[in-house]
């Protein structure tokens, strides 16, 4: 029972960052249809941003200022990222065939990957924990659940966030512009929305969501590498899958759905296969539930 | 005087956003020190000369896009195309004649390995992806599958490569329906990254199951491939090939062996290839690959026809890993990664998906030139990705993207590539 609450806390942390990466997902496939493949990559420049801004302010301010520094510059040079990575890569392929924009994100992903290995090394790269400490929930036959104010912390960030992008989307013109482009791109663009524009400005918030992610991603594991976006992004790819692909809410069920699945995978089947559980339930859930938890049914036109 | 000022403007804000992109990492390095935590050091010479070498190559691609040639390219594509029907044969018999080109290190024999290699996946994967339309991202699990079944069947019940050849290949084929069949009703974006996912799983666990595998150490020991019994072996004697034919045993002679088993196995793909283009198997692959509701509509077994394209594709990729298991003598999980189906992937749509003239060339620019990149090991996979995202948007059907219809009336004339609806799976 103790046991289980602890997966079911750890799940639950690990899941809230996979589900700000699988929004990032859901939102380009949602207004592009494309698998961004180099989403999982961006998520891990996130990391790597925060974990330079950390290591540059150690010792100038304190730890929250620090923090709240490392997400706030993370997101920002990531949605730079973002908007970059569309503007070379995606634009120009647009209305191309199918397989170009595909090739060019497993491209761009391959590139970004590279690009950090040579720039910063392939070393793991290790800060300590900054939060330490923690509640402890229950007691059990000696085993202690505990909420660690990491894992707290996590989840309040990851909420609040996702508060302002909820917000951003149903009340904004720039979210309505934003949902106008994902149901018919065509109409919206005759309607006087500037589509391109607000393509940039998906990449933007996606990767800026994947930054913040990554930044998370580094205090609770405190350990990185250049490796890390492409078993994370495969995972959030996955949640964005599993919640129904192009449903914003979905993406966050499925990501927390993940984490929970991976947690208790871990903690009571074998921690190797933990990987190839994920990747199993995403076949499963393609194969039988093509569009997820909470997707619209796609309409097959001739 | 405007026009330079507008470029000038853009290439500067160009430059700006390359100079908040390379800032964390080519301005800044971490480094541990000696406390054991981290430290940081600039580096702004690189970080200036980064963002001075962008502001320079966008008003380099400003004045190109400004002063371009009027398309001359239609000459040229012509002239392409007419040369085409050369090609192919001189490609062939300077690959039968390469090894024994005077003066040739064995390095170069060994690239020719390497290159043939994956051109022999690549024209596999052409099955798969450029005939049927399936997009597969999960190739390289065919290939693990035949070079496991290779090393497993050798090194547990003494069989040679020539008795595994065809097991493996039977092997890979029918993973390949096995991982088939799920995947049926999957279009597109989807099929790619399900096969992916069953690619990684198959890694996981090759990995994971260490007592069959060996798991990350990997298997040692795989015999290497006779000449009818005759073994490569430097030391001589009866029974090898040097001995047999009282040659001064060599290494040459074990590589320019295995160049020549490789080419075969290509060769053969290339042929089964064609000659399935032309048969009632093949027209259905591109039939499919064109519009599957029509195809359905029109009595094609949509089932069997894809499962056939995933087999076939498979087998020829277990064919092929079941020969890297015999050149290396040695097989670990790490030669099958994620990273290799890409490479595959981009070899068959860099050559423009369908085209087997293409796949040649592009497995030569894609494994040739890094290899030939030695000195520039550590930037090597930062060149290639860089590459497969300019190839693509300055060419996004490949590089052979025209194509002859299978059949025609009267005489078969070259399809423009926007006419060509491929991939979409």
């Amino acid at each position: 029972m103790a046991y289980a609450l602890q997966q079911l806390v750890n799940g639950l942390t690990l899941g809230m960052i996979y589900g700000l990466i699988a929004v990032g997902y859901t939102m380009v496939y949602g207004i592009i249809g494309m698998i961004n493949f180099a989403h999982g990559d961006v998520f891990m420049i996130g990391a790597f941003i925060g974990i330079i801004v950390l290591t540059a302010l150690t010792g100038v301010t304190s730890v929250p200022l620090g923090l709240l520094a490392a997400l706030i510059i993370s997101a920002a040079l990531c949605g730079v990222y973002g908007f970059s990575i569309e503007r070379v890569a995606y634009r120009p392929l647009r209305g191309s065939f199918r397989l170009a924009p595909l090739i060019s994100a497993i491209g761009m992903s391959i590139l970004l990957e590279n690009y950090v290995q040579t720039s910063q090394g392939a070393l793991e790269r290790a800060i300590p924990n900054l939060i330490p400490g923690g509640i402890t929930l229950m007691q059990q036959d000696g085993f202690v659940v505990q909420l660690s104010w990491m894992q707290l912390a996590i989840v309040i960030v990851t909420l609040v966030v996702l508060g302002i992008f909820t917000y951003i989307v149903t009340r904004t013109p720039l979210g309505r512009a934003m949902r106008a482009v994902e149901q018919d791109a065509k109409m919206a663009a005759l309607l006087g929305i500037d589509t391109s524009r607000t393509i940039s400005i998906t990449f933007i918030i996606g990767s800026a969501l994947a930054a913040i992610a990554g930044v998370m991603f580094l205090l609770y594991y405190g350990v990185i590498d250049f490796y890390i976006g492409f078993n994370a992004g495969i995972k959030a790819f996955t949640a964005a899958v599993l919640g129904g692909i192009g449903s914003l809410p979905g993406a966050v069920l499925g990501g927390l759905l993940i984490g929970l699945i991976e947690a208790f995978w871990s903690g009571y089947a074998t921690v190797a296969y933990k990987d190839a559980a994920v990747y199993s339930i995403l076949a499963i859930v393609l194969m039988f539930m093509p569009s997820g938890l909470l997707g619209r049914h796609e309409v097959e036109k001739v | 005087m405007t026009r330079a000022v507008d470029m000038l403007k853009d290439a500067a804000a160009v430059a700006f956003f390359a100079l908040l992109i390379f800032a964390p990492f080519l301005g800044l390095q971490l480094s541990d020190n000696d406390a054991g935590g981290l430290s940081l050091s600039a580096r702004p010479a690189l970080l200036a000369a980064a963002v001075g070498l962008t502001f320079l190559a966008r008003i380099a691609m400003l004045l190109w896009h400004q002063y371009r040639p009027a398309a001359p390219n239609v000459h040229i594509a012509a002239a392409a195309q007419k040369s085409g029907k050369y090609i192919a044969p001189a490609l062939l018999v300077f690959a039968l004649v390469m090894p024994f080109l005077p003066g040739l290190p064995n390095a170069y024999i060994d690239l020719g390995v390497l290159i043939m290699t994956y051109v022999m996946l690549g024209w596999g994967l052409n099955i798969v992806v450029g005939l049927a339309g399936l997009l597969d991202l999960g190739y390289v699990a065919f290939y693990a599958v035949g070079a496991y079944s290779f090393a497993l069947l050798a090194t547990n019940f003494g069989l040679g490569f020539w008795e595994c050849l065809p097991l493996a290949g039977i092997l890979a084929a029918c993973w390949g329906t096995f991982l088939g069949f799920p995947v049926l009703r999957l279009r597109g974006d989807y099929l790619a990254i399900v096969t992916l996912a069953f690619g990684e799983i198959i890694r996981l666990i090759i990995t994971n199951w260490v007592s069959l595998t060996g798991g990350p150490n990997g298997i040692t020991d795989i015999p290497r491939p006779t000449l009818f019994g005759l073994k490569f072996s430097m030391a001589g004697g009866p029974g090898t090939f040097a001995g047999f034919f009282g040659l001064d045993p060599h290494p040459s002679q074990r590589i320019t062996f295995l160049y020549y088993i490789i080419l075969a196995l290509a060769l053969l793909t290339n042929w089964v290839t064609m000659r399935l283009r032309r048969q009632p198997l093949g027209r259905a692959w591109e039939a499919l690959r064109e519009d599957e509701t029509a195809c359905r509509s029109l009595g094609i077994n949509v089932r069997n026809t894809k499962l056939t394209a995933f087999a076939i594709g498979a087998m020829f990729g277990g064919f092929a890993g079941c020969f890297f298991a015999a050149r290396d003598g040695f097989i670990s999980p790490d030669s099958f990664t994620f990273m290799e189906s890409a490479t595959v992937l981009a070899i068959v749509v860099l050559g423009g998906a369908g085209s087997q003239l293409g796949v040649v060339l592009a497995a030569c620019v894609m494994i040739g030139v890094p290899a030939m990149l030695q000195s520039l090991q550590i930037y090597r996979m930062l060149i290639f990705g860089a590459a497969l995202v300019v190839i693509m948007v300055v060419k996004p059907r490949g590089f052979i993207s025209t194509r002859r219809p299978t059949v025609a009336l009267r005489k078969a004339k070259e399809i423009g590539a926007e006419l060509i609806a491929q991939g979409r799976g």
